[in-house]
């Protein structure tokens, strides 16, 4: 015969009020097998839980039921005192009677409440009399991390994650680290340099012994689960040795063909070999194997022949790696949405309306002007500038929806920017609503405003078109309710913040969810901000969504301590409400194979003592599962069951009630 | 191509005001090797697509014309731009909202599904028959012409409903105009409006707003406006006198159909595009040019 405890909450007055819980104690005394039960204000308080594990001990309890809140708030906690007192935590059951009981009913005579109570706690009695004691799961953890991405937030995780003593892949597409931010002029709010602040942390990375780059590299597959990810990795060719190369730039210097730099936004050429910008880390070039007549028609070889450690090969091909690690930063970052999608502002037909990145390249000191604000028509120096901001955000039926956050405060930047590379120029900005929330922010909005003249008008801009070699910008200004028409010699399009392409194929191959502007799914939104639904693998920067640099790096090394606190334990404990199959039963139908969202079911085969495979069985992978019981409902032989809600659990309460 | 017939819906003003616009395209797509076929029963489109979306009564008069068409076959041209926008936001509230499909049927008596498909001329010209034959069968090219195109709101607008070409920055009308041989020239308010119905009671308006469209495409170097629409043809007419009277640098030029424009190139008798109707003299211009 079982020996049970069953512990019934009052939660002050949130139970009490419409719950006899006394009623409900003195009841399930009189079941059979339950030899304790009491009833308390607060079950969850300290007192409450030192009661939980004395009644355990006094009693000889072999099993315990709390009859409170939803076993979301509180089981951990009363499994923990039940352990607390040498009880199996999993055999400790809670039933809500707070949430979906004494909360939906409002009858001051406690009469339907307590009937509830009682049917819904008797129900646990008879399922805790099916219940089997589980232990945790232990899973070994691979001590070794791969960040996806090498912006800041990817820059930033690895940093912080090689600094904890643990070994780090840093992943990046481009030939060189360093992101969005490396094409930046100045930052907000403090007008910082920003490859000034952002090479330093670059060069970091490579010179890290724990971080190992792999530059113009991309993710191709991703198996196995938290603690044990095995990720393969197309390392693109860059027809250069990367060991031998000295970086001495020769044979950028005699490569004779030029196309456009990705890099300067096509304000600029590039050589055929190239590296993207002059403090690219590592400091390797790579062949833009399309454009290089030797590799497409076997003409030229200029660097080769000038290349002193004659590191080049033309011959090189792709090479696929398999990396085995512990835990994933997915930092794959945004890009801007195409100007073009936007004719009335002209992008494309008009030389001289340009992004606002295009900008940060007209203003950057490395940048094809040198930092001075030049169009691209005629390379004068405009004398009025026209910024059109949320250019595809805040605009459902063109664009996007949501804010893209930045751009306001970056519109601000460009103004002042502006305001101190071409004295006595004018600066217009066209805006909805100007959104300066963050530290100092607002203070630099006024101060553009206030004190460098830039001249803010609130509506939107209808046409952009050329007239006698100006560009005429016609728009409403809401606040004085008029019509205007500015005639500028530069447009700037605060374009909106956008998802990377390609960001929804990165994120089935590693199983993490996504929005419908294909931006990753976070958690919980504010409680668990790093975190994926999918164990082992966290999220930094703007991936997510639009933000701004400090709060990418903020993410970075959130995203990198949720690593090291993975990585502190050789093994990793799991709770083991994972499916398990019953393979005397099994048919190998493989329908719970294709059912499981985790790809946490194998093919198993069962052999005889001389090794012939005799038959197939599904396998659950303990370490994948997460007990959502999609593959059970899937199994048409019943062959599958739910640790800790097994069919004979339910059973037994449902014949309960 | 085999000899193609369209069902042909003119509307009101091609068959009264604007008859030059009518003849001329049904003699130019004769010419190319088609036949606008005129629908044996037509009514007026209602000549505004109702915004309040409870107007359902003002959909049943395109709604008949839709369901005639049907019986004649699965496509529909037209030329006003008017007409056009008209039958083609009806027809996709017809195709794609069941409650209003069946209220309407109520009302006009029939079963109409919204499976027309509805085409522009310049359509026509683009997608049937394409702008590359167009120009195979140009015997008196518009050598030297610099025109430009005006669009007009309702052949472009709303987007979702219309999709004739990018809203923003369409080109379907510039690549025919090349396709005969002219040069078209890009101006601001190519795709403005001209001031519409508000010639009625608010001429002013109209003046300033086709003034503006005729002084911009000026200012880019046109000797020639060609348009899609009836009003806008009868606004930017209207208003030109006016317009060269308050601007004294303001040169008037020749306002024409495409159509009429399209006969010409395709070597029309000069007699027959009715080119007499239109208040603005092109004949000047085509002796200068030594294309008449």
């Amino acid at each position: 015969m079982p020996r049970i405890g069953v512990f019934v909450c009052q939660c002050g007055n949130n139970i009490a009020a419409t719950v006899d819980t006394k009623k409900v104690a003195e009841e399930m005394g009189k079941l059979p097998g339950v030899v304790y039960t009491c009833d308390y204000k607060f079950m969850c308080s300290s007192p409450g839980q030192e009661m939980l594990r004395q009644a355990i001990k006094e009693n000889k309890l072999d099993g315990i039921i709390v009859s409170a809140c939803s076993p979301h708030m509180h089981e951990k906690t009363f499994r923990k005192a039940a352990e607390g007192a040498g009880l199996n935590p999993y055999q400790c059951e809670i039933t809500n009677i707070r949430e979906q009981c004494s909360w939906v009913h409002h009858d001051k005579t406690k009469a339907a409440g307590t009937v509830k109570s009682i049917d819904l706690t008797r129900m646990t009695i008879q399922r805790l009399k099916k219940n089997q004691p589980l232990k945790k799961i232990k899973i070994p953890v691979k001590k070794k991390a791969m960040v996806i991405g090498g912006g800041i937030a990817g820059i930033q995780a690895a940093l912080d994650i090689a600094e904890g003593g643990r070994e780090v892949i840093l992943v990046e597409k481009e030939p060189s680290i360093g992101g969005n931010m490396a094409r930046l002029s100045e930052t907000f709010p403090t007008m910082d340099c920003s490859q000034c602040i952002l090479t330093p942390k670059m060069v970091e990375a490579e010179l890290n012994e724990n971080i190992t780059l792999y530059t113009y590299s991309e993710v191709e597959k991703v198996d196995g689960y938290i603690g044990n990810f095995t990720v393969t990795v197309r390392r693109k060719s860059k027809y250069v040795d990367e060991e031998r190369c000295t970086g001495c730039g020769e044979c950028i210097e005699k490569c004779p063909f030029k196309v456009d730099s990705q890099f300067e936004l096509g304000l600029n050429k590039r050589k055929v070999i190239y590296t993207p910008f002059p403090q690219s880390v590592p400091n390797v070039p790579v062949i833009d194997a399309p454009n290089c007549t030797k590799i497409q028609k076997d003409k030229c070889g200029a660097c080769a022949i000038v290349c002193g450690p004659k590191c080049i090969d033309f011959k090189m091909e792709d090479k696929l790696v398999t990396e085995e690690v512990g835990a994933i930063v997915v930092a794959t970052g945004y890009q801007n949405m195409p100007n073009e999608r936007f004719g009335e502002y002209g992008y494309g037909r008009i030389k001289d309306v340009i992004s606002g990145m295009q900008f940060e390249r007209l203003a950057s000191s490395s940048g094809p002007t040198g930092g001075e604000i030049r169009r691209p028509s005629d390379g004068k120096i405009p004398q009025s500038v026209v910024f059109i901001q949320c250019v595809g955000s805040r605009d459902e039926k063109k664009g996007v929806s949501y804010c893209s956050k930045i751009c306001c405060m970056y519109t601000a930047k460009h103004t002042k920017l502006y305001s101190h590379k071409v004295h006595g120029g004018q600066s217009y900005v066209f805006y909805m609503d100007i959104r300066s929330g963050g530290k100092r922010y607002e203070e630099f909005v006024r101060g553009a405003i206030e004190h460098e003249g830039a001249m803010y008008l609130r509506g939107r801009v209808s046409r952009v078109y050329e007239k006698n070699g100006k560009i005429m910008v016609q728009g409403a200004d809401t606040l004085s309710g008029n019509q205007v028409e500015i005639e500028a010699d530069m447009v700037v399009l605060a374009t909106a913040v956008v998802s990377r392409d390609g960001a929804d194929t990165l994120a089935q191959r590693l199983g993490i969810g996504y929005d419908k502007y294909k931006f990753y799914n976070e958690y919980h939104p504010k409680l668990k901000p790093v975190e994926t639904v999918t164990a082992g693998i966290y999220l930094a920067g703007t991936c997510m969504g639009p933000m701004d640099i400090p709060e990418s790096v903020a993410q970075g090394s959130a995203a990198a301590s949720k690593v090291l606190a993975l990585f502190s334990a050789d093994e990793m404990a799991r709770e083991p409400i994972t499916s398990v199959v019953n393979r005397t039963t099994c048919n190998a139908c493989w329908d719970c194979v294709t059912a499981c969202p985790y790809t946490a079911i194998e093919r198993e085969a069962i052999k005889d003592r001389q090794g012939n495979v005799v038959r197939w069985v599904a396998k659950v992978n303990d370490g994948v599962c997460q007990g959502c019981g999609v593959c059970v409902a899937a199994c048409r032989s019943k062959s599958i069951d739910l640790k800790g809600y097994t069919d004979e659990q339910v059973f037994a309460a449902i014949n309960a009630f | 191509m085999e000899h193609m017939k369209i069902p042909y819906y003119p509307g009101c003003t091609l068959n009264t005001v604007a008859k030059q616009f009518d003849t001329s395209a049904r003699e130019a797509a004769s010419i190319i090797g088609f036949e606008m076929k005129e629908l044996s029963q037509w009514n007026c489109c209602g000549a505004t697509f109702p915004l309040t979306p409870d107007n359902v009564i003002g959909l049943t008069a395109p709604a008949k014309v839709l369901s005639s068409a049907r019986k004649e076959g699965d496509t529909l041209t037209t030329l006003c731009s008017v007409c056009y926008n008209v039958l083609k936001r009806t027809n996709k509230v017809i195709r794609d909202n069941k409650e209003k499909r069946n209220v309407i049927n109520g009302f006009i008596e029939e079963e109409y599904d919204g499976s027309v498909n509805i085409l522009h001329y310049l359509e026509v010209l683009r997608d049937k028959v394409g702008f590359d034959k167009v120009k195979g069968a140009v015997k008196r090219p518009l050598k030297g012409i610099k025109a430009a195109t005006y669009y007009g709101c309702m052949l472009l607008r709303p987007f979702e409903d219309i999709g004739i070409d990018k809203a923003e920055s369409p080109t379907i009308f510039e690549d025919l105009l090349r396709a005969l041989g002219a040069e078209p020239v890009e101006f601001a308010n190519k795709i403005e409006c001209c001031g519409a119905h508000l010639a009625m009671n608010n001429e002013e308006v109209v003046t300033n707003l086709s003034g503006k469209v005729m002084t911009s495409a000026v200012d880019a170097g046109a000797e020639l406006i060609v348009t899609t629409c009836p009003l806008c043809q009868f606004n930017l007419e209207k208003s030109q006198p006016r317009v060269a009277e308050s601007d004294t640098g303001y040169t008037p030029v020749p306002v024409v159909y495409f159509t009429q424009a399209l006969g010409l190139a395709l070597g029309q008798d000069i007699e027959t595009l009715g080119f007499e109707k239109n208040s603005s003299d092109i004949m000047p211009l085509l002796k200068k040019k030594g294309i008449a």
